[in-house]
């Protein structure tokens, strides 16, 4: 084993980190943190510890490089289609029923659910009185979401996605081919609303009808979980819906007495009060 | 060394489904570690392994769910998709980051954070496969004083996992398939 990091010095750079930059990962679960400094650690070859934390507490460049990696992006268009099928069949045509209709992705990574879920409104007629506030403590991956761009190598599997979710037209007619790049269409866009936010720290700033936050919460201890199911709950009007993923529940949390599952499955909840 | 056991990981790849299957009958009931089981699976397919597995024994299966605390007597199935990790408060905790070697469960990720948090108390056994997955994190639950153990080669469908471990690292115990509930009766 190259490079390591004992539990202590873990502690010492969440430390670090909070009081010289404000974000606060010490609500994080250990073993996936510890594991993604470790990797950054050892990845850029940092000569020591010591030096290790002195560029995380002096340079901002790096800074931002180290939030992108110790989070994890990894995403794709139509994530678990079974899921945005569900969404398709009982979600939408309740959304539709409302003449604005605001969506909260929360922890959006670089965007590719949130294209998912414009196509989705596009195609039930909905996009032109919806908008998609996405959001992420990560600048970095806002800026990669907000370019629109996705390799090209990825739309092959999106495309599978895409129709198992219930697509009915030819997916690439969302994109155009550019070098290595697929650029999608400026009409989704101009929906989304990008921001940073964090979820450890930062406040509800509207209501929604419809908050999706998938595999995120995995990565917070419980205490978090719950702060952030509170404020999913102020976020949410009554009868909004929220989706989790596939191995998140709201079953064991203090908010899950005014929710209702409405697809158990898929992880689709209402809030009935 | 024995009866220290508190946790025993079981990781596979293709071919061990089987041996699982076969193994699973022969347990004790009430043994007093838990026992994971990770496997390599295709994540398209929504899988009932847990279900599938409590068909052949009564010892309690289930599919982890996150911050699920590890209890003994239990058996633990890695969920598709997601990496297992083990905390030092001896939870359980998914991560659905890259895959590693093209795996997600990541063999290595599971042997890898529970030698850290059960060190001498911690057993773990590599079973048929067609990838090197598994090696590296035996190596570190050797390195942290665990037991590491591995299917016979001879007697795995795809000898390539317990083989690569071999040839990597003095292994504790080289398991034939009539020898392996047994082995795990007595930890």
């Amino acid at each position: 084993m190259e490079a390591y990091l004992r539990d202590e010095e873990v502690e010492v750079l969440l430390n670090d980190i909070l009081s010289n930059h404000g974000y606060d990962f010490t609500n994080y679960s250990r073993a996936s943190i510890k594991r993604r400094l470790t990797r950054l650690f050892s990845f850029d070859r940092t000569p020591s510890f010591a030096e290790f934390r002195y560029r995380l507490i002096n340079d901002k460049e790096y800074v931002k490089r180290a939030i992108e990696q110790v989070t994890v992006n990894v995403t794709e268009m139509f994530r678990d289609p079974l899921f945005y099928k569900s969404l398709r069949d009982h979600v939408i045509p309740t959304l539709g029923t409302y003449p604005l209709i605001r969506i909260w992705h929360a922890g959006c990574s670089t965007g590719e659910e949130v294209y998912s879920m414009a196509i989705l409104l596009k195609e039930a007629n909905l996009l032109h009185k919806s908008l998609l506030y996405a959001t992420d403590l990560s600048p970095t991956v806002l800026e990669k979401a907000n370019s629109g761009l996705f390799p090209l190598s990825s739309m092959k599997q999106y495309s599978e996605n895409y129709i198992i979710s219930g697509g009915k037209n030819d997916f690439s007619s969302y994109y155009t081919a550019n070098y290595d790049h697929a650029r999608f269409d400026d009409s989704l866009k101009n929906k989304m609303i990008f921001a940073t936010h964090n979820l450890v720290s930062d406040r509800s700033f509207n209501e929604f009808q419809l908050i999706i936050c998938r595999n995120v919460l995995i990565y917070f201890d419980k205490e978090l979980q719950a702060r952030v199911f509170n404020l999913f709950d102020e976020s949410l009007q009554s009868l909004g819906y929220l989706a989790l993923g596939s191995k998140e529940t709201l079953k064991f949390s203090s908010i899950a007495k005014k929710f209702v599952p409405i697809v158990p499955k898929e992880k689709i909840w209402r809030k009935m009060e | 060394m024995m009866s220290r056991c508190e946790l025993l990981i079981i990781g596979g790849s293709a071919g061990s489904l089987e041996i699982l299957l076969n193994i699973l009958p022969g347990l004790t009931i009430k043994l007093p570690f838990a026992i994971v089981i990770v496997l390599h699976r295709k994540s398209s397919i929504n899988s009932s392994l847990a279900e599938l597995f409590a068909s052949k024994t009564n010892i309690p299966v289930t599919e982890v769910e996150e911050k699920d605390p590890i209890l003994p007597s239990r058996i633990y199935v890695a969920p598709a998709d997601y990496h297992l990790m083990i905390e030092a408060d001896k939870t359980f905790s998914l991560d659905a980051s890259e895959k590693i070697n093209f795996s997600r469960p990541s063999i290595d990720l599971t042997f890898q954070t529970a030698a850290e948090a059960y060190r001498d108390k911690l057993v773990a056994l590599l079973l048929s496969g067609a990838n090197t997955d598994g090696t590296e994190g035996l190596s570190q639950v050797r390195q942290f004083g665990g037991i590491t153990a591995v299917q016979d080669p001879e007697d795995a469908r795809v000898p390539l996992m317990p083989q690569t471990a071999i040839k990597a690292m003095k292994i504790d115990h080289i398991l034939k398939n009539s020898n392996i509930a047994s082995f795990i009766n007595e930890l």
